[in-house]
């Protein structure tokens, strides 16, 4: 193990946790996104296919 | 392009891309970290640390490249009045400002052990600094201002008045003495990197690319999702407050 290792991992490991939380985030706003557009009645341009 | 100005058909579109650029994304991811941990060798001065430039150069490229796309948004809803340049514009502010962190600490993590310090005000580092902080400041500001309009516009001007700062960045290893190295990828002459590093460091520089991509296309979606949804809203309280308004109850005809 070479002395630099936790520089390293400490770099993959944020940039995976970060881009993981940003990834969750905008799939958990699109889910939320969609649920609270149930409440309407669906239209012809579209509204429930994202 | 224009096709795509219709939201329907834009979600369409995104709808069917996503899950492939998703896939072809990790992919990449998975022989680009491949090639940056067991292909390419340790480097002559920087030994195994040089395995961080591996994330910490596409994250500064994809730093720039989305305020690139901001700016040019922001082209579109000030010249173009396009209808969806400003939720593409606001959508990648986020991406643009996780990439930016990301640059900025993995930089510092870098750093360390090759320069013994964390951080130096020097004119590279500063200036991903501000771009980070400009992001911030746009993100404040779609969040400030109520009227998605009005938004728009006020974060547009913002974007372009912020877009000087992509040549300072880009320049500032070659306009003033810094610490930071110069541009060895991206220069006159070709690049200065031996290609079994060169390669890895371009595939994962196309799934951050990729990355990028996708999650804008995922961000602009729920853009124009929130938009609808804020149409709606408005909607059903006018129909609900006419309703009001005509019973004798509530003083109506």
């Amino acid at each position: 193990m070479d002395r630099h290792t936790p520089f390293i991992l400490a770099s993959y490991a944020l940039t995976f946790l970060v881009l993981a939380g940003l990834i969750g985030a905008i799939i958990y706003d699109h889910l939320r996104l969609k649920k609270s557009l149930t409440r309407f009645p669906a239209r012809e341009d579209g509204d429930r296919e994202a | 392009m224009w096709k795509y100005a219709n939201p329907a058909n834009f979600l369409r579109l995104a709808n069917a891309l996503i899950p492939w650029l998703a896939a072809l994304t990790a992919l990449l991811v998975a022989i680009g970290l491949y090639g940056a941990f067991f292909a390419a060798p340790a480097d002559y001065q920087q030994g195994q640390t040089v395995r961080i430039m591996y994330i910490h150069v596409p994250a500064a490229w994809l730093a720039m490249f989305c305020y690139a796309t901001m700016a040019l948004s922001a082209l579109g809803t000030l010249v173009w009045h396009h209808p969806l340049a400003d939720a593409a514009q606001k959508a990648a502010a986020p991406i643009g400002a996780v990439f930016t962190f990301i640059c900025l600490v993995t930089g510092s993590l870098w750093g360390k052990p090759m320069w013994g310090t964390w951080w130096v005000w020097d004119a590279r580092l500063t200036s991903v600094l501000v771009l980070f902080l400009i992001y911030l400041g746009l993100i404040a500001l779609w969040r400030t201002i109520e009227e998605p309009a009005k938004a728009a516009k006020a974060a547009a001007i913002l974007t372009l008045v912020g877009a000087v700062n992509l040549p300072i960045i880009k320049f500032s290893v070659d306009w003033w003495n810094t610490l930071h190295q110069p541009a060895s990828v991206v220069r006159m002459g070709g690049p200065a990197i031996h290609p079994s590093m060169l390669w890895p460091l371009l595939v994962m520089a196309l799934a951050f690319t990729l990355l990028f991509i996708t999650l804008h296309l995922m961000a602009t979606r729920n853009e124009i999702l929130r938009r609808r949804l804020r149409r709606l809203t408005i909607l059903a309280a006018h129909e609900q407050g006419s309703r009001v308004a005509l019973t004798p109850a509530a003083g109506g005809a």
